[in-house]
């Protein structure tokens, strides 16, 4: 089987048998992986009629619902692991789903599009419009990101929001980076994607 | 009654919330397909408050499809030539089960001398059944609306005995607003003189006009205002102006005057009183400290709530706190919040999203359980 490259991340950060909430698991693709490489035992959430129908038709344990108004259903702690990926940037409360994952698990991983990537940055300086790359294709006028920020914004949210940095894994395309403790040096000018493992204090 | 109703004799007294004890229970059954040798292929469904055990073909009663044989039957969603599916008539109904009815143990029409059921009561017959015709465990065990309450006593009461709980449309609890349309059904039938303080058989008569409204008033909370309004708006009934009188002058009413006067003939009012008193008794979580999780601790298998967005008789509200326990419990829950204008009556109708998502759960568990 192959996936995305910053699946590789996710599934480098989860032990073996961890229990797994997958937000925004669209049809079930990583929630498999997971069951199958780590054993994971996995539950998900996803917003579409169509994503959970195709879960549940693979056996899945998932519920519909909305990150930002039905994280509310998972009891304290019920987690080793929370997986956001790709989803929080396109949520209306960042701030409180960070919150919200704090309480249902001890780790987060949370993956998004890097907003400070040289490629976003030198799209708006030469166009003076709101970039459009391969990596966020849509316009500013039709795209479900409504919380684009760049690896050094998340940092500061993810400290603010009291959790500890595990890591940061930049992702290029299929290539994964290696891993690091901040956003220094030019992870924030050079990864287009990134993979946090964060960590309540 | 009727000879095409298929009767078993519980072996043994059953034992009632209450604290009465029934020596002798009859429960009208229905069955679909063949149990397969290792008796792991069989599937319990359970009816809702008006419904019956005839789930699938012809009902041999009206003669009109089986209340759920889109869904149920030789190739379809629920195959009848893989499963075995078996329906039971609740205890207190009146297709064949005993219930206010029948004839007590001195060959007297029990009447409001029937015991009060709850849904627990029903559940616990219906396990008896099972224990009868030795069938150990279930592969699954599917209810919509009422049914969807027996569902979830059985997660809750006998964790061990399936592995698939498919709850529909339903709740843990019944909400103030239920009883409140209920005890609005049980006054009209106890207000009309038929009903001779419930010993109508012996007076030869029967409550039809207060069973009649006690069904209108219930129909409404099984539609949505949209769903009225599509298929009714304020249409005439057979007519181009207003009449100015209380005939149906809208085609609404004449709808609701047609649903009450069809249930008399095929539903008993003392039944309806027992039935609708055991739905307003359920609160799952009373007998578990008050904690839903706990009902929900011991079940080890698959769990799939559905809600339809419309329903406001048992809201998606009501499901999710039911997922809510469930996931707190730990369970293998699949929860799915229908989009549709159809109201509570949903569960029963062409929902292709429900179905397949139902088929999906269904498909998934029985490559799990290795059936074929």
């Amino acid at each position: 089987m192959s996936w995305r490259a910053d699946y590789t991340a996710i599934l480098n950060a989860v032990p073996n048998g961890a229990r797994v909430l997958d937000i925004g698991c669209s049809d079930g693709q990583l929630m498999q992986i997971l069951q199958t490489e780590k054993g994971a035992i996995v539950r998900g959430m996803e917003i579409s009629q169509d994503g959970v129908n195709a879960c549940v038709a693979k056996g899945l344990s998932v519920i519909q619902g909305d990150a930002d108004l039905d994280l509310g259903l998972f009891a304290n702690d019920a987690f080793d692991m929370v997986v956001l990926s790709d989803t929080i940037q396109a949520t209306l409360k960042p701030k409180k789903i960070l919150e919200e994952l704090k309480r249902i698990g001890k780790r987060a991983i949370i993956s998004l599009p890097n907003f400070g990537h040289w490629s976003v940055r030198l799209n708006l300086l030469l166009n003076g419009t709101m970039p459009v790359t391969k990596d966020l294709p849509s316009t500013w006028y039709e795209t479900a990101n409504l919380h684009l920020c760049t690896i050094k914004d998340f940092c500061i949210l993810a400290r603010q929001s009291g959790f500890k940095i595990i890591s940061i894994t930049p992702v290029n395309g299929q290539k994964l980076g290696e891993p690091r403790q901040d956003c220094g040096g030019f992870i924030n000018l050079l990864a287009q994607t990134a993979v946090f493992i964060l960590e309540r204090e | 009654m009727s000879k095409n109703i298929k009767i078993h004799k519980l072996k043994n007294p059953l034992s009632l919330d209450c604290g009465a004890i029934l020596k002798s229970v009859e429960i009208g059954y229905e069955t679909y397909g063949q149990l397969n040798s290792n008796k792991t292929n069989a599937i319990l469904i359970c009816h809702a408050l008006s419904g019956d055990q005839f789930v699938s073909l012809t009902n041999p009663i009206t003669n009109k499809p089986g209340w759920w044989s889109a869904v149920i039957g030789p190739d379809k969603l629920v195959d009848t030539n893989k499963y075995f599916v078996i329906c039971t008539n609740v205890l207190g109904g009146c297709m064949g089960s005993t219930g206010p009815m029948s004839e007590d143990e001195n060959g007297k029409i029990y009447g409001l001398n029937f015991p009060v059921i709850t849904i627990s009561d029903m559940v616990r017959a219906q396990n008896q059944l099972l224990d009868d015709w030795e069938i150990p465990s279930l592969f699954a065990i599917i209810g919509g609306s009422m049914g969807g309450m027996q569902t979830l006593d059985w997660v809750a009461n006998y964790p061990d005995r399936f592995f698939c709980a498919v709850a529909i449309a339903t709740a843990a609890r019944h909400s103030a607003q239920n009883i409140a349309f209920h005890e609005v059904g049980r006054q009209a039938i106890m207000a009309d003189p038929e009903w001779q303080k419930g010993q109508y058989i012996e007076k030869n008569t029967f409550p039809n006009k207060g069973l009649a409204v006690a069904r209108m008033a219930a129909h409404i909370t099984y539609m949505s205002d949209s769903a009225l309004h599509r298929k009714f708006g304020r249409n005439l009934q057979n007519r181009d102006a207003l009449a100015f009188g209380f005939d149906a002058d809208f085609q609404v009413e004449s709808y609701l005057r047609h649903q009450g006067a069809s249930f008399v003939d095929r539903f008993d009012a003392n039944s309806y009183l027992y039935i609708t008193r055991a739905m307003d008794y359920f609160d799952l979580a009373a007998n578990f400290d008050g904690k839903l999780t706990n009902a929900f601790a011991n079940f080890k298998g698959r769990a799939c709530v559905v809600s339809f967005s419309s329903d406001w008789h048992y809201p998606p509200s009501d499901s999710r706190a039911i997922v809510r326990a469930m996931m707190a419990a730990g369970v293998h829950v699949s929860a799915l919040e229908v989009e549709t204008d159809k109201g509570h009556d949903a569960f029963l109708l062409d929902e292709p999203v429900f179905h397949k998502a139902l088929e999906g759960f269904l498909d998934a568990a029985s490559k799990e359980k290795g059936l074929k």
